[in-house]
């Protein structure tokens, strides 16, 4: 059940806020806590407005340190809150890794299912805005790869607001990357719209020559390269996955068994990345069906390089077109 | 009584187990009660003048590379600036009080400190205009990498401290953090070690009454962050943070302390950023005009010049010798930042290991084939 927030255009960043108001309006059990979200409303101006209209208790400014954060969220879970915790940048979650892995992953599992822990950890992730070392990683990899979190990540602002809206009424811990780059990007936003279910990929262009399988940053680079393939003759469907864990197998084999040739992309780094599991899932469940093997598109294997040379690691139309072009058309 | 004095309890010989020798008594632990000044105080005339008038020196040409560099941001120049606009007298005492052979820990915010050390401003730089990570040589400079993980690079001063105090080396580390980065575990694990280990290191708190908009008081409920020294048991030190004598006095003795084997020392130097936290904050959000306007008159630059002059130490001649000198960085800078980074693409290859792994040789190779694409597409369109 949504509040009375009208339909509008709205950033992906207001998408955001919307949905932590709408679900503290809603829930009093909802905190939200972090570093600079009180006064000014995040770094990236996602919790604008909470302390002012909650107050200090509901969405508190606290001491700088992610363990410390992540780990009194814990204690709040524990207690019957369900906390919304801000990592202000991908990079900076890295200090609450023992918190996140060996507690908030596993809390449900050790305990029996007596303690489960519904923590939705809001992260700011990946490239393409300038931004110096440490403020471009995606991490999403270490998330998928540790049993118990759910890993989820919106690339449209309708996505935003309902998965985050899901994501804080997940009885299970949610770690919610959002790409910081698409933050500003503009459409509409109906909060009354059905809340999606998380788990679900959606198809965002229908094709009949392979598809492009994406999600969060990646999806407006992949929209546009299928348009390019037009004039080299491809029709290519875009498939956003939305969330990485769980992982919609059905929707995901459903298309590639349909076009027969896929791509995945993303922005983090392929060697033990996400687009490998993609891949291997699809081979192992659609293998009959390929007329190519599941090409990949990622960044290269380094450290996030300096902003002026981002543009040469992250995945564009070229790298994309690229990679289509290599999926046995001559068969 | 305190809980020390149960080394007087015979029967109760293993309250510290593993103890080899009675703790010493805390209290000189204790930080200064109130920040130690220097400039209007008596203290101001036992300082060599020389040394006065060098810390001068280095405040305006400081404060003047402050402002140049905070002008290139907004002229895109530089992708981020965090100013230490405010902070001089911490950032240039840091690096007067080191020997050469010393090694300086800074953060992102640090810059000047590294500047001041004798690094090239275009060298010091690189991270924050954007065209690489870290412009300078860290072991021939004896700086490390700019840190932006905050407190993370605590834990590495005492870590090279300790190895230069194994190896007998008079070596002292220095590691610059800010108030909020005194809450991350980082910081506290690194002071435990800096103690049990009595390395060689001295860590300068930066305490500029905020963490990007969080003020100290969310921040730490302490009397003061230099209290924070007292549990691992070592002295904690407080001064004004905008007064460069007295900032330079507290450290050079924290760093003559470590040399000769006193161990570490934590220093909360009281100070303020009247810049925003970089050019992408807006500062009114969190502070009051008032309060800017207020640590305006108690500025770094202006305090030195005002005493000194009243002290007679500082002529004409000196105050244009800086300016010039100031004056000259600055057109450095700009004609220096004015032209564009060099870039190399296939720069991001190198160095990732000493050896590039069979992969990356790969992917170097994807890369220069679309290089040399574009030029050949380029080319086309030129004919
Ligand atoms: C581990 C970590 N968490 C968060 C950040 C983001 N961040 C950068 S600067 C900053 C505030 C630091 O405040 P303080 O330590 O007082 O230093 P100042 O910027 O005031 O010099 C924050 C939260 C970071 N760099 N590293
Ligand atoms: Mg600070």
């Amino acid at each position: 059940m949504s509040t009375a927030t009208p339909v509008r255009t709205s950033t992906m960043a207001q998408a955001l806020n919307a949905a932590l108001r709408d679900a503290m309006r809603e829930d009093r059990s909802v905190h939200v806590l972090g570093e600079d979200v009180g006064a000014l409303g995040g770094v990236f101006r996602i919790t604008d407005g909470l302390t002012a209209e909650f107050g200090r208790d509901r969405c508190l400014d606290t001491p700088l340190a992610e363990a410390g954060i992540l780990g009194t969220a814990i204690g709040m879970a524990m207690y019957g809150l369900r906390p919304v915790v801000e990592m202000q940048f991908d990079a900076f979650a890295y200090p609450a890794m023992e918190q996140l892995v060996s507690h908030v992953a596993k809390m449900r599992n050790r305990t029996a299912g007596k303690l489960p822990l519904p923590i939705t950890i809001r992260i700011p992730y990946g490239g393409g805005i300038g931004g110096v070392e440490h403020h471009s990683d995606s991490s999403e990899a270490y998330y998928a790869q540790t049993p118990g979190l759910h890993v989820v990540t919106p690339a449209t602002v309708g996505d935003a607001y309902g998965l985050l809206r899901a994501s804080i009424a997940s009885d299970d811990p949610v770690v919610f990357l959002e790409p910081k780059r698409l933050y500003w990007g503009k459409d509409s936003l109906d909060p009354a719209a059905p809340v999606e279910p998380i788990g679900r990929a959606v198809l965002r262009r229908t094709g009949s020559s392979a598809v492009l399988i994406t999600y969060g940053p990646s999806l407006p680079v992949c929209l546009e390269a299928a348009e390019a393939a037009k004039a080299e003759g491809w029709d290519l469907a875009v498939l956003d996955l939305r969330t990485l864990v769980p992982f919609d197998d059905e929707t995901v084999c459903r298309v590639v068994r349909s076009l027969g040739r896929a791509v995945v992309v993303h922005e983090a780094s392929g060697f033990g990345g996400t687009g490998a599991e993609i891949a291997a899932r699809v081979t192992e469940r659609c293998f009959h069906h390929l007329a190519a093997p599941v090409l990949r598109v990622t960044g290269f294997d380094i450290p996030y390089p300096p902003p002026m040379l981002e543009h040469h690691h992250l995945p564009g139309v070229d790298r994309i077109l690229d990679a289509v072009a290599r999926l046995q058309w001559e068969d | 009584m305190t809980v020390l004095d149960h080394r007087h309890h015979t029967s109760v010989p293993g309250w510290r187990p593993g103890a080899t020798a009675p703790r010493t008594d805390p209290a000189p632990l204790l930080p200064d009660a109130s920040p130690v000044r220097v400039l209007g105080t008596p203290a101001l005339e036992k300082y060599d003048p020389a040394l006065l008038r060098e810390l001068y020196r280095r405040l305006v040409v400081g404060r003047r590379y402050n402002q140049q560099a905070t002008v290139l941001t907004k002229q895109g120049r530089l992708a981020v600036y965090p100013a230490s606009t405010g902070q001089e007298a911490c950032q240039v005492a840091a690096a007067m009080v080191l020997g050469a052979g010393d090694w300086l820990f800074p953060s992102y915010r640090d810059t000047l400190a590294v500047v001041s050390r004798g690094v090239d401003p275009l060298e010091a730089l690189t991270l924050l205009r954007g065209n690489a990570h870290t412009g300078y040589d860290p072991r021939a400079t004896r700086t490390a990498p700019l840190c932006t993980p905050l407190a993370t690079q605590a834990p590495h001063a005492v870590g090279l401290a300790h190895a230069a105090r194994l190896s007998a080396e008079p070596v002292v580390a220095l590691a610059m953090l800010g108030d909020g980065g005194t809450s991350e575990g980082d910081f506290h694990e690194a002071l435990n070690f800096a103690a049990v280990l009595q390395a060689p290191v001295v860590f300068l708190v930066q305490n500029n009454g905020y963490a990007i908009s969080v003020p100290l008081t969310q921040q730490s409920a302490a009397p003061s962050l230099a209290h924070k020294a007292v549990g691992y048991g070592m002295p904690g030190r407080l001064v004004d943070g905008n007064d460069a004598p007295a900032v330079h006095a507290v450290l050079g003795e924290a760093v003559e302390r470590a040399r000769c084997g006193g161990g570490p020392t934590l220093v909360e130097a009281l100070t303020y950023r009247l810049e925003a936290h970089t050019n992408a904050d807006d500062a009114t959000r969190y502070r009051e005009d008032e309060e800017v306007a207020a640590w305006r008159e108690h500025d770094p630059v202006l305090l030195m010049e005002r005493h000194l002059r009243g002290a007679g130490l500082l002529d004409d001649l000196l105050v244009r010798q800086a300016s010039e000198e100031a004056e000259a960085l600055a057109a450095r800078m700009r004609a220096e930042f004015h032209s564009d980074a060099e870039l190399d693409p296939m720069s991001l290859f190198a160095h990732v290991y000493a050896e590039p792994t069979p992969q990356l040789r790969e992917q170097a190779a994807q890369l220069a084939a679309e290089l040399a694409a574009e030029l050949a597409a380029e080319a086309e369109v030129q004919h």
